[in-house]
């Protein structure tokens, strides 16, 4: 648990590390290890990074979810820019509430953040396994129909990642 | 390239452009933030892609950039959204259904 997560901080770390520096020099590289690893060292004990999945099939939901995301997020700024646009502004707005399977609080957190990223829907409060969200346009209020219109698509590759 | 990297600061322009419009033209809070979360960050990431294809010495920092704004950017539109819930502030007439607010009042009926 602890291992996993300095490993994936002082990765994740490099890369900002040298996506900052810009150029790869040995000098470079080793202060950025001793920064790095000093870094790490602060938030080891909190094992944000525990939950996360090493595995082949956690890659390449990983990869999916990516590909999904950016397409909802291209599709939701069209979806937004033709309402805000349109000389009538159409909305039917509403707060729904919709269920969770995900367990961690990473999860969770991908989750809500890909939810408010994606077309006409909003995070406004989580409360155990229920998401309350504000959705523009909503087509159904009751929970089943919303959980399936707004969180099945994240779901599924989010759960083998971060479980 | 260079062209290139201008037409796409442009397209992130117009779309800053757009969300900056649907903030005066949606009718409350909630929707306000919709159009301000989305379009913006779709509008900084086409931007600093145009960026990238002009200086590409600035690619790292850019892309970090990029990570930053996705990252965030939905975390505080969800704060400012939860905030203004819990301090009452009023849904347009338009709003057909507010699951939360029936929850907290579940919440308080029963002891």
């Amino acid at each position: 648990m602890k291992m996993k997560t300095a490993l994936i901080s002082v990765v994740l770390g490099l890369l900002f590390w040298f996506g900052l520096n810009g150029r790869l020099e040995t000098g470079v590289l080793i202060s950025g290890i001793v920064v790095v690893a000093i870094a790490a060292a602060f938030h080891v004990k909190d094992a944000v990074f525990g939950d996360v999945k090493f595995s082949p099939r956690a890659f390449i939901a990983f990869i999916a979810w990516l590909v999904v995301f950016v397409g909802e997020l291209i599709k939701s700024n069209i979806d937004v820019m033709l309402r805000v646009i349109s000389p009538k502004v159409r909305i039917n707005p509403a707060i729904v509430e919709v269920k969770t399977k995900l367990k961690t609080p990473l999860g969770r957190l991908a989750l809500a953040n890909s939810i408010t990223l994606t077309p006409g829907t909003l995070t406004t409060d989580i409360k155990g396994d229920s998401l309350f969200i504000h959705w523009i346009d909503a087509s159904s209020t009751d929970v089943e129909g919303a959980t399936k219109a707004i969180v099945a698509k994240f779901e599924k590759q989010l759960e083998v990642v971060f479980g | 390239m260079e062209m290139t990297g201008a037409v796409l600061a442009l397209i992130g322009s117009i779309i800053f452009f757009l969300s900056a419009l649907g903030l005066i033209r949606m009718p409350d809070l909630y929707n306000r933030i919709q159009t301000g979360t989305k379009a913006t960050t779709l509008g900084t990431i086409i931007l600093s892609i145009g960026l990238c294809l002009i200086h590409p010495e600035w690619t790292g920092k850019l892309v970090i950039l990029i990570l930053f704004i996705v990252l965030t950017n939905p975390i505080s539109s969800h704060v400012v959204a939860r905030g203004a819930h819990y301090s009452g502030q009023e849904m347009t007439d338009k709003t057909v259904g507010d699951a939360l607010t029936e929850e907290d009042k579940d919440k308080e009926g029963t002891p």
